[in-house]
Parts: C-alpha cells; sequence; structure tokens
C-alpha cells in the first residue's frame, strides 16, 4: 500500500507539490513492524508539517524552523500510533498556518489538483491537495479559522473542525491558542468519522481539552436527517458570495429537504463582525505565541548580529515570512499600551456576542446548513499582495472558532471555470460537542449524491 | 478607534523585527486598511458585555506532582542553532 502511495506522489506530487517531504522507507519499516488487526493498522496519515511527530522535522513551512526535528510525538500522533497508522510526510501549509492559499509557504504554494493554476486554499492545503490527488489516503490539518474546512471545499473533500477542546492541541505549533484545533480531511464523511474516534479525546498535556466522553462517532451517521431541524443563517448569503456556489448550496439544502430534514431560516446578526473581531483576535495571540522563535533554542538564527536586540530583530526579520510578520506587528499593535482596550479587549466582547448568536441558534436548530467559502478555487497570485480580500476567503468559516463550535465541509457540486471543473463545499456547523449531528447530516446528504466519488483526472 | 498613531517601524521594533524601508512602507498600508476594517467594531455598543477569552469556562486544571519521563538534555539541545557542553549559547547580553 505505502510503495503504491510512493508511486503515485513520484506520478503527481512534482504538479500538485503537496509534500514538502515524506520518507517512504521509514514509512515501510514501520508498517512492517505494525500489528494489522488494530483499526489503522498499517494506514499511512498524511500529517500537515505544523504537528510534531518525533524524529520528523515539523517547520510549519516557515524558515525560521528549517531543519528542526520534533523530538516529541503530538497526543493526536501517539494515539494514531495506537491505532496502527503510519504518520507519512509533511504536507504543504501556509506560514504557521496563517493563510487561506497555501501560497505563504516559505517553500512554494500548493497547486489545486482540480486546477492546478488555481490554489487548494488553505492554510491546510497540503493535506487537502494530496487527499483530493489520491496521493494520501487521510490527512491530518489544523483549523483556527477556516483552514481544515476552506481547502477541504476547494478541493472537492471533507474535512472536520471539531469543537474547541475536543482534540488535544499537545504537539500541534501553536497559532492562536484560542482557536486552534486539530482535525481531518478525508475522502469521505466515514472516513472523518473514524479518524475523530482515534483522535479525540481529554489529555493531560493539554489543559483546554475536554474532559467529555467520546462516542463512537461512526454510530451516528446511518441515523438520516429524518426529524432534523436545519437552520439557514440569512447572513451566509449576501453580496460576494457566487451565483453558482449559492446555487450548488441552495441545492444541496433542498436536497437534505427532500431527506426528511426540516429547515428554516435562522438569523446570526452579529456575523458581520467575525471577521473584524477574528483579525484583532488571532494575530494578537499569534504575537504571543510567535514570540519563542528567537533563534536560541532552535531553529533558524541570523548570522554576524550585533548584540542581542539585532540579533533577535535580523533572526526575526530572516525566518518570517511577510504574512507573519504582518500579522505579529498587527497582534503586538493591538495589544499595546494605549491600544488594548479599544481593539483587544471590544474584540473579546464582540466575541461573547458572536458566541450568543450561535448559542441562541442552536435552541432552535439542531445545525446550521451554509456555504464553506464564498467562491470556488482562485488563481495562485491573485490575491497575494491585497491581504484583505485573502481574509475574505475564510468569511464564512471563521465565526465557528470565534465560537468554538464544530463544523464540516461536505463536496456538494461543482462550479464551471475556464473549462475546468471546480468542486464547491457546503458547511454543517453544529453545536460543541455535537460533532455526531454534523456527521450525520453531512453523511446523509453524501450518501444521496456521488459528488465526492468524482476525481480530479489528474 | 483610530489608526492614525500606527507606527510601523515602532511596533515592529517592540515585535523585534527588523524591516526594510520598503517594507514598512507596504506594511503600513496594508494594514491601514486592515484596520480600517476592524474598526467595524465599534459600530456595536459592548458596554453591557462580558469579555469572552476562551470558547468554554476554563478552570485550573491540576494533577499528581509526580514525577515523569521528560525530554532529556541531548533532545532539548537537539534543535539548538548554537550549543556546547550541554548547553545553549547565546548572544552576550552583558559587557
Amino acid at each position: 500500500m505505502i510503495e503504491a502511495l510512493g508511486r503515485r506522489i513520484d506520478e503527481v506530487d512534482p504538479l500538485i507539490h503537496g509534500y514538502l517531504s515524506h520518507d517512504l522507507e521509514r514509512a515501510i519499516s514501520e508498517a512492517g513492524r505494525v500489528d494489522v488487526s488494530l483499526p489503522l493498522g498499517g494506514v499511512p496519515i498524511s500529517i500537515k508539517d505544523v504537528i510534531s511527530v518525533k524524529g520528523h522535522p515539523c517547520g510549519c513551512a516557515s524558515k525560521i524552523l528549517q531543519g528542526y526535528v520534533a523530538p516529541y510525538d503530538a497526543t493526536v500522533i501517539a494515539k494514531l500510533r495506537a491505532a496502527g497508522a503510519i504518520p507519512f510526510g509533511r504536507v504543504n501549509m501556509d506560514e504557521f498556518a496563517m493563510g487561506s492559499s497555501t501560497e505563504n509557504s516559505a517553500f512554494g504554494p500548493t497547486g489545486n489538483p482540480w486546477d492546478i493554476t488555481r490554489t487548494p486554499g488553505g492554510s491546510s492545503g497540503g493535506s487537502a491537495a494530496v487527499v483530493a490527488a489520491d496521493e494520501g489516503f487521510a490527512a491530518l490539518g489544523s483549523d483556527t479559522g477556516g483552514s481544515i474546512r476552506q481547502p477541504a471545499a476547494l478541493c472537492g473533500r471533507v474535512g472536520l473542525k471539531p469543537t474547541y477542546g475536543r482534540v488535544s492541541r499537545y504537539g500541534l505549533v501553536a497559532f492562536a491558542s484560542s482557536l486552534d484545533q486539530i482535525g481531518p480531511i478525508t475522502k469521505d464523511v466515514r472516513d472523518a468519522a473514524i479518524l475523530m474516534n482515534i483522535i479525540a479525546g481529554p489529555d493531560n498535556f493539554d489543559s483546554t481539552s475536554l474532559d467529555d466522553q467520546i462516542p463512537d462517532f461512526t454510530i451516528a451517521l446511518e441515523k438520516g436527517v429524518k426529524g432534523l431541524k436545519l437552520g439557514l443563517p440569512k447572513e451566509y448569503f449576501i453580496e460576494g458570495l457566487d451565483p453558482e456556489v449559492e446555487n450548488a448550496v441552495r441545492t444541496a439544502v433542498a436536497n437534505l429537504e427532500s431527506l426528511g430534514a426540516e429547515v428554516v431560516e435562522i438569523s446570526l446578526p452579529h456575523t458581520e463582525f467575525a471577521l473584524s473581531t477574528y483579525y484583532i483576535i488571532a494575530p494578537a495571540e499569534a504575537s504571543a505565541n510567535l514570540a519563542r522563535f528567537d533563534g536560541v533554542r532552535y531553529g533558524f538564527r541570523a548570522k554576524n548580529t550585533n548584540g542581542l536586540l539585532d540579533h533577535y530583530g535580523k533572526t526575526r526579520e530572516e525566518g518570517f515570512g511577510p504574512e507573519v510578520k504582518r500579522r505579529i506587528i498587527l497582534g503586538t499593535y493591538v495589544l499595546s499600551s494605549g491600544y488594548y482596550d479599544a481593539y483587544y479587549l471590544r474584540a473579546q466582547k464582540v466575541r461573547s456576542l458572536i458566541r450568543q448568536d450561535f448559542a441562541t441558534a442552536f435552541e432552535r436548530v439542531d445545525a446550521i446548513v451554509c456555504p464553506t467559502s464564498p467562491t470556488p478555487a482562485f488563481k495562485l497570485g491573485e490575491r497575494t499582495s491585497d491581504p484583505l480580500s485573502m481574509y475574505l476567503a475564510d468569511i464564512f468559516t471563521l465565526a465557528a472558532n470565534i465560537a468554538g463550535i464544530c463544523g464540516i465541509s461536505v463536496p456538494c457540486g461543482f462550479v464551471e471555470r475556464e473549462g475546468k471543473q471546480l468542486p464547491v463545499g457546503l458547511q454543517i456547523l453544529g453545536k460543541e460537542l455535537n460533532e455526531s449531528t454534523v456527521l450525520r447530516v453531512a453523511h446523509a446528504y453524501e450518501q444521496n449524491t456521488d459528488w465526492h466519488k468524482e476525481r480530479p483526472s489528474i | 478607534m483610530s489608526s492614525k498613531n500606527f507606527d510601523v517601524e515602532y511596533v515592529a521594533e517592540l515585535a523585534r523585527i527588523k524591516l526594510t524601508p520598503d517594507e514598512i512602507k507596504t506594511f503600513e498600508s496594508q494594514l491601514g486598511l486592515v484596520l480600517k476594517h476592524v474598526a467595524k467594531l465599534n459600530e456595536i455598543d459592548v458596554s453591557q458585555v462580558e469579555p469572552m477569552a476562551h470558547s468554554f469556562p476554563t478552570y485550573n486544571v491540576f494533577r499528581e506532582d509526580e514525577t515523569r519521563e521528560c525530554l532529556d538534555r541531548e533532545a532539548a539541545l537537539s534543535n539548538a542553532p548554537h550549543q556546547a557542553q550541554g548547553l545553549f549559547i547565546v548572544t552576550k547580553v552583558v559587557e
């Protein structure tokens, strides 16, 4: 199985550039020692370059961590190993998971398997692209503002962001600690449920991991949507949403209705403030988290520096890419003396309001259905010089991180651009700890459609 | 909430990142637009709202104070850009 995977990588990865590195020999040797009767006995799972795997590089697609080798396993990796899986390769991403197109990687962008002149989305673009191009069975990504769901949508695969605290963050290089979650990107909904069974659960090494019991996520899959009430948030069908994407999503919602779900219009009144809230909170947390990259304990250190401040300044100037610098500067600014109340504190208050919107909605409905991304995959290079337009790519996904709830993206159709078929994703959001419900809705939809069976011609 | 006092050079100094004059200019205009956008939050009356730092109420988590395995010195130093005699080598801070 791993040899076949290796051949497929040789065949397509020069075009896709999904992997930053992979070690086939090592994977084969690990597979030779694994108990194949385990749930994932011998199955290679592709790992985003932000999750620590002992003995593998973990560079966050950044120059500042070039050459860094993780000295320990993240909890999700220990759990994968215990289930017989082989952590495989390092898949590409936006540097430190900051971005929506994988173009912020210090090692070059990843191409979308449906049209390699377009982005696979991001920041887990490598994770989604390798699964879409059949050069990965399944992958782990991380989602801080949509970084699992948006690339899954743009690559026509399934991506699940668990409830904040459902999956341990131990061993995940921190971007924004109150928003980050690890989750699966898979070929279908069942695979996502199976991976969730393995990676979810409380962990003594992550004090924000939730103590709650982990259900068997595969059990709910077959229950169908009859009797479920789904909310259609009117604030998600706005100017800027591509009409063909809207059409695909509305058709999918009608399909769920025909399967027995009741669909009602709901309102999430603070939706329009989610982007602003996110772009204060996430950079603020990032500026603190990334202070650790000082060129002393690990990673890159600038040469020929003159004194300590020069050492820090040059190391971080040469080590970080432009988007990471932008966010550190923005985050430092909103936390700085005299601006903290106006920006950070205010954003935290609006965060309460956004969470309250969802809490109110989930009193009425079991899940929320909406688009994952406002557009299909955009062209590489199209938005790189305009950060704000890039930030808008996550407009429908980041509220879930702000509120801490769970969400999934599942393929719901295609739109044609320049003669190429580009996938569209349906997003299903659920109440905290209610992954079973979003998986159930996603599975019912998937089993009644064939979108997930479509493969790019690459 | 005004961005007129947004001095990229000064903030970059606080963040310990040296920038080229070109970067300062680009970031000033790009982040100026972002700050203009986030000023949208001023439209909301938040005087009666509690700030939220985390999605769920978080409490201190305690564990037994027991020794357990941790990284040994070699592993902890394995990624250091400069090390000698089991120590990190840092840039000189005192004359």
